[in-house]
């Protein structure tokens, strides 16, 4: 029974009628969410994340499968799931622009029920907590992009949801203003133990930075799932490291090196790497290990034969890597066929 | 939040609602709703040119026209009347009507269909918020009116007046919360029919003239239109006399305007209903691309 989940779907569609045909935005899409776990669905425009948020939020039916959030269903128990959730989207331009920022988020609070005492305790609250102090009393029509993504942010937060949906909520944002909403994204994390984070996002350091687990979504359908650390993993079977020694090893060479046990390949990378001996004060060495472990006896190796390891770094393929391995192409060729404008 | 309580410690306690408590979360957005119209008229004075000046012009120029031609003095209240009146329409068809369209586009509209309230609640607050707006509006086109052209009233029972208004109010305001949900399901076509239709509502509905002198036309019109039934009725009140007598008596008016207020509101609800299901089925309402 997925009751204890925050967020279950199993065999989510949604179609929705448009000429000259119907345009599947998703397409089976089975999740599970534990509660007090940030997850993140990473995918290019039309991929199906916002349709699949607007499901679960409770303003789309599925064309068929089912939903359910805290354990209730989104088609039919819409009342009880508004009660433990909020929304905030990128570039949301949400309220009125002649109320100022405080009595915005006050607004907002009675919309979702809070007794005006604690309404207002909330609104100073979040006004601390998101950064806002300052423009408490301005009017929200003068304030910043960056700024009223944060007001939209707090507002996200007036009711404690149980379950928060950020949809694409660093979209059009500056670098400062995006690392202070992912800032205050994380404070909520430690603040709020038990609390669930669905994130859509087609920023890989947001997902990353963000997320515990994420799933990777195109045209419908999730292709993977998993940490980010296991999504990598599908793409890459080996363990690379790039490691620096002082010298080769006096004895064998680099042959000594990659004929080691778990040792796949190694490959050297330095300036010298044609070995007529010009500018090698340091070698440079790419390695392909069968896994981590194997890396301890190609250090002792090398100490057994006079060399020093002055670098080490391990080489890790990025999400996006992953993607284009998943997809077949990257996030800026992403296919901007009929899901596009379904997002 | 949990209205005093200890906070709730599962999501399942979190949406755990007694009747109560969903009672005073409406009725907390229903304020949360009418705060930014009330506060709107402190914030924007330009209305105090746009709203009250420049349709002050028409009344005028029936003043004028009455004046001329010789009619009875009571004529001039009633155009001042029908002007203080003429506002609470405007304001339903061009605000209330038009509101869920706007705020659709702003994404106001998805954050009211996910946050924990009845749409009826957010259409209350919009009412009770045009209604204190438009009020003060209609008030500063009775003394304007009243001191440039010398009008005198005849109020033999205030409270019933006040009684006549408030019950106006509410058909006038329920088809305003009808007109929100259809506006928004026709788009641009409903500010089409609403141009098209606002000088016949003009004309039949009494702003200018006592409907009586529209004969059988008028009978069916009383059946209608809540400006025209609460227009008939409140000239009664205010100038009694034979110039102002009107198609029914103020009793029986009083009685069809209650029953309009119940047919409208009840329509709303289910118009807001229809919406919010053609909404989740078909997305068109709450997508801003759509």
């Amino acid at each position: 029974m997925p009751d204890e989940l925050a967020i279950h779907a199993r065999g989510v569609t949604r179609v929705y009628k448009a000429k000259p045909h119907p345009v599947t935005a998703l397409d089976g899409v089975d999740l599970d969410v534990e509660p007090g776990e940030y997850f993140g669905l990473l995918g290019p425009n039309g991929a199906g994340k916002t349709t699949l948020i607007k499901i679960l939020t409770t303003l789309l039916l599925p064309t068929s499968g089912t939903a359910r959030i805290a354990g209730f269903d989104v088609v039919h128990e819409t009342a009880k799931i508004r009660r433990v959730i909020n929304m905030v989207a990128g570039g949301e331009q949400s309220g009125y622009g002649l109320l100022t920022v405080r009595e915005q988020l006050w607004m907002f609070s009675q919309f979702y029920g809070l007794p005006q005492r604690d309404g207002w305790r909330k609104v100073d609250e979040l006004i601390e907590v998101t950064g806002l102090a300052e423009q408490r009393d301005q009017k929200v029509r003068t304030l910043s992009t960056g700024q009223r993504q944060k007001l939209n942010f707090a507002r996200g937060l007036l009711n404690d949801p149980w379950v928060l949906f950020l949809d694409e909520p660093t979209l059009g944002l500056d670098v400062a203003a995006a690392r202070d909403l992912r800032e205050h994204t994380l404070s909520w994390k430690a603040g709020a133990p038990g609390r669930t984070l669905l994130l859509t996002t087609h920023y890989m350091v947001e997902a990353e930075q963000l997320c515990d687990r994420i799933a990777i979504v195109d045209r419908g359908r999730i292709l993977a799932l998993g940490t980010p650390a296991e999504l990598r993993r599908r793409v890459q079977a080996e363990s690379i490291f790039r490691i620096e020694l002082d010298r080769l090893p006096e004895v064998g060479g680099l042959e000594t090196i990659a004929g080691l046990p778990g040792v796949l390949s190694a490959v050297r990378t330095d300036d010298d790497a044609d070995g007529d001996g010009a500018g090698a004060d340091r070698v440079a060495l790419k390695l392909a290990l069968a896994d981590d472990s194997a890396l301890t006896s190609v250090v002792t190796a090398v100490a057994d034969r006079g060399s020093h390891l002055v670098g080490l770094a391990k080489s890790e393929p990025s999400l996006e890597d992953v993607f284009v391995e998943l997809v077949g192409r990257g996030f800026g060729d992403s296919d901007e066929g009929d899901g596009t404008a379904l997002s | 939040m949990t209205d005093g309580a200890r906070p709730p410690r599962t999501p399942r306690e979190a949406a755990n609602w007694s009747r109560d408590r969903v009672i005073r979360a409406n009725l907390r957005a229903v304020v949360g709703r009418a705060y930014p119209r009330i506060i709107g008229l402190t914030r924007e004075p330009s209305w105090i040119f746009f709203e009250i000046l420049l349709p002050f012009l028409a009344v005028s120029a029936f003043v004028f026209v009455y004046r001329a031609l010789g009619a009875p003095e009571e004529f001039v209240g009633f155009v001042v009347v029908g002007g203080a009146m003429t506002a609470f329409w405007l304001n339903v068809v061009w605000m209330m009507a038009a509101q869920f369209y706007w705020e659709k586009d702003q994404g106001n509209l998805e954050l009211y269909f996910t946050a924990p309230m009845h749409l009826m609640s957010v259409l209350a607050g919009m009412a009770i918020g045009g209604l204190v707006m438009t009020s003060s509006r209609a008030l500063a086109v009775i003394v304007i009116g009243s001191v440039l052209y010398g009008v005198s009233y005849r109020i033999e029972d205030p409270l019933l007046l006040v009684g006549v208004f408030l019950l106006t109010m509410v058909p006038l305001y329920g088809l305003g919360m009808l007109f929100a949900s259809l506006f928004l399901l026709w788009g641009r076509e409903a500010f089409h029919l609403a141009q098209l239709l606002q000088e016949p509502i003009y004309f039949l509905g009494g702003v200018n003239f006592p409907i009586r002198h529209l004969g059988l036309v008028a009978g069916l019109v009383v059946a209608t239109l809540p400006l025209a039934v609460g227009l008939d009725a409140m000239r009664q009140l205010i100038f009694p006399g034979e110039a102002s007598e009107g198609v029914l008596p103020v009793g029986t008016e009083m009685l069809i305007l209650a029953a309009m207020g119940v047919a409208f509101l009840l329509a709303a609800r289910l118009a807001l209903g229809y919406l919010e299901t053609l909404a989740r089925r078909e997305g068109r309402l709450t997508l801003r691309w759509q």
